[in-house]
């Protein structure tokens, strides 16, 4: 039943209907960017292995239309709590190097089907259940993320939706009132 | 707000504030009665609550640590959060959905109508609807149930207009904006729904029936409450005949207290409430307060849940709008030809995008997860709730191996579905399907259980002292002044969400005591 999904995605992307082709891309954070300044924004992780693990990130949730700035914080999440806690430092510096001996060449180097492999075969592990667990908050909990995915949260503030399209779905006909009462 | 000294001796002392409890509360002041109501967690309000489902998260839910145990994938997925329910004023009542469905009458009578089920622990209540049907009247006034004393339903939003059409092209008959506890209408001085998407979060319009801004400040304003916050009980203590004589608790300050009482009731969700008697053991009741049946813990219930998300070439938003405002009624039955007894509901659900990537698929990733997660604005859903099977061996226990931060033993929840249980789940998955392919679904998703919100049975009612840990009034077989006032007392689950039920159980509870009390046979 997943497959059907492959071919929707392909669909929503190419007819422009979904907001996935909206671009906000923010300012990048420094750490994103080549160079020395990438140290300056961790706390504990070398350079080399908080770029395994964004795109590790990034094969864990592949999201094309989301940036690499948008998995930064997920990133920076890890290296916090590497930062409070060397046994979570360990954890990610020993499961990087088993990333990048996985298939002879560094893991970043890989195409994302067999950096998929390479995941596939530690999903068990307590690195991979450490950075997967990280992101399920750190990426969709990401404002930036909801933006892009079309998420709106808060609705409060805005006077909750009932004048802005709790019931704007126009391609299925309206239920009868019995069912459903106008609102007040 | 009335103020009432630790050897007050003549209050009555409830504990927990949420559906049972902070309606007991009320309707027990509003005769006149004195009672300390004590609440684990703080005072929140509409305006502190928060639309955003973590943030709300960590503010409402009880996070106090539990442990598991059983096939249940909660176990794996969640093994410290077997429940998502809350601590605060208004307990649940500020995270429920405000499904307000009542009983049907073969729901009360279980045993007789199902049957001896291998596994099953089956009773029938030693309550009729007959007896109930004035106290769900009762209730849903209080609560202001739409579709129940003249109030319109609710309109639906965008994920009830999917479920609906679907609805019918499958050919179910029974499908509406539910009887929803959520003011289609100003009314009982509380707003109208505004469609803000975070019924879960706690209602920031207030049109949402909860304790917290309803029954409570009703029974403040009579002067016959004191509302303790951040009282955590730790014991109920009895006296030499065997009477429930006060409670010991963690006051805000970590400092323990004790406050006497005439009457003890206990409202802490059907964890807690098995947990307090267990700790509450003593020489005369060594294996723990009212369990002289053993089934102090026992039969735990949650519902058979589940959820199916189905994703459309065409957006949805989902999101927007009263959460649970609908509801398929046609498979809340009995028809044991489906290859189970018992029946079950289909309800609108909708998540925010964040609990969406918690509990879509819990422990899921790569591109299939992705590639659900990206098509969020496409999608429409909804929940599967029916009665599960009660079972001796699903309860809550002491995990003396773990504790809590005042050193207590915590609770460890054991669970194991049930054939039935199994069986109703696949049916219903292939409902919510149907349902949804037959308005163009490309594709649906299976969603597990998430932590329980419908907790039940853990000291249940019975007839006969041997069966049960209360009777038809909640009142306990073994300690004549201690009460159960919550969805523990349940003997069997029903399909429909308990709120409702619990409230009823309290109004009709709080009428018991009151004459109880007023013949001095309390």
């Amino acid at each position: 039943m997943l497959h059907a999904y492959l071919s929707r995605r392909q669909f929503l992307l190419h007819s422009g209907s979904a907001v996935a082709g909206v671009a906000v891309l923010g300012s990048a954070p420094a750490f994103l960017l080549p160079g020395p300044a990438w140290a300056g924004e961790l706390k504990t992780l070398a350079q080399p292995v908080a770029t395994t693990l964004l795109q590790m990130c990034r094969a864990i949730f592949p999201h094309a239309e989301l940036d690499d700035v948008h998995y930064a914080p997920w990133v920076q999440g890890l290296d916090a709590e590497a930062a409070a806690d060397p046994a979570v430092a360990s954890l990610l510096g020993d499961g990087v190097r088993t990333l990048d001996a996985a298939r002879g060449k560094p893991f970043v180097d890989l195409e994302m089907s067999t950096q998929l492999e390479v995941l596939r075969g530690i999903e068990s592990s307590a690195f991979f259940q450490k950075v997967r667990g990280k992101g399920v908050v750190a990426l969709y909990g990401n404002k930036a993320v909801w933006a892009r995915l079309g998420y709106e949260g808060a609705s409060w503030d805005k006077g909750g939706y009932l004048h802005r399209g709790f019931n704007d779905l126009d391609w299925l006909p309206d239920p009868p009132e019995e069912a459903s009462p106008k609102p007040a | 707000m009335a103020k009432f000294a630790a050897d007050d001796a003549s209050v009555v002392v409830i504990i927990g504030s949420g559906a049972g409890g902070g309606t007991l509360a009320n309707e027990l002041c509003q005769q006149g009665i004195d009672v300390v109501l004590l609440e684990a967690g703080q005072r929140q309000s509409s305006a502190a609550f928060i639309n955003d489902e973590w943030d709300s998260f960590a503010q409402l839910a009880w996070l106090d640590k539990r442990t598991t145990s059983g096939s249940w994938r909660i176990a794996k997925d969640f093994p410290n959060l077997p429940a998502w329910i809350c601590k605060t004023v208004g307990g649940t009542t500020t995270h429920w959905a405000g499904a307000s469905l009542r009983f049907h009458d073969w729901e009360f009578r279980a045993r007789s109508t199902y049957g001896e089920i291998k596994g099953a622990n089956l009773l029938d209540w030693p309550v009729t609807l007959a007896e109930l049907e004035p106290y769900y009247a009762r209730a849903e006034d209080k609560m202001g149930v739409t579709r129940t004393n003249g109030i319109p339903g609710l309109p639906g939003n965008n994920n009830f207009k999917v479920f609906y059409n679907g609805a019918i092209k499958a050919g179910y008959g029974q499908c509406h904006t539910g009887r929803m506890a959520i003011n289609s209408r100003p009314r009982a001085g509380r707003n109208s729904c505004l469609q803000l998407g975070f019924c879960f979060q706690g209602c920031k319009s207030g049109a949402k029936w909860s304790t917290l801004y309803t029954e409570i400040p009703a029974a403040e304003a009579t002067d016959h409450l004191e509302l303790r916050t951040g009282a955590h009980v730790s014991r109920i203590e009895h006296d030499a005949r065997g009477r429930a004589s006060g409670v010991v608790y963690f006051d805000a300050s970590g400092v323990e207290q004790r406050q006497k009482a005439r009457v003890v009731c206990v409202a802490g969700n059907s964890i807690e409430t098995p947990r307090l008697l267990l700790l509450s053991a003593s020489g005369k009741f060594p294996d723990g307060l009212a369990n002289s049946s053993g089934q102090v813990g026992r039969n735990y219930m949650r519902h058979m849940t589940g959820s199916v998300y189905a994703v459309f070439d065409q957006p949805v938003h989902f999101y927007r709008g009263t959460v649970m405002a609908g509801a398929i009624l046609d498979e809340a039955r009995n028809d044991p030809g489906r290859g189970f007894v018992g029946g079950y509901e289909m309800e609108t659900l909708s998540l925010g995008l964040p609990f969406m990537g918690a509990f879509l698929e819990p422990g899921g990733w790569g591109p299939d997860f992705a590639r659900m997660m990206s098509l969020y604005t496409h999608t429409a859903g909804m929940w599967l709730v029916g009665e599960d099977m009660p079972q001796e061996s699903n309860r809550v226990t002491l995990n003396t191996a773990v504790k809590d931060q005042w050193g207590l033993p915590v609770p460890n929840v054991h669970f194991d579905d049930h054939p039935n249980d199994l069986a109703m789940r696949e049916h219903a998955y292939r409902a919510g399907t149907r349902v949804y392919e037959a308005v163009g679904a490309v594709g649906v998703h299976r969603t597990p259980p998430y932590p329980s919100t419908h907790n039940l049975g853990t000291c249940r009612m019975s007839a006969k002292a041997e069966d049960g840990v209360c009777d038809a009034h909640g009142r306990t077989h073994d300690v004549p002044n201690l009460f159960i006032s919550d969805g523990s007392q349940f003997t069997s689950g029903g399909a429909e969400n308990p709120t409702l039920t619990i409230v009823s159980l309290a109004i009709r509870q709080a009428e018991y005591i009151g004459a109880q009390m007023a013949a001095r046979a309390l």
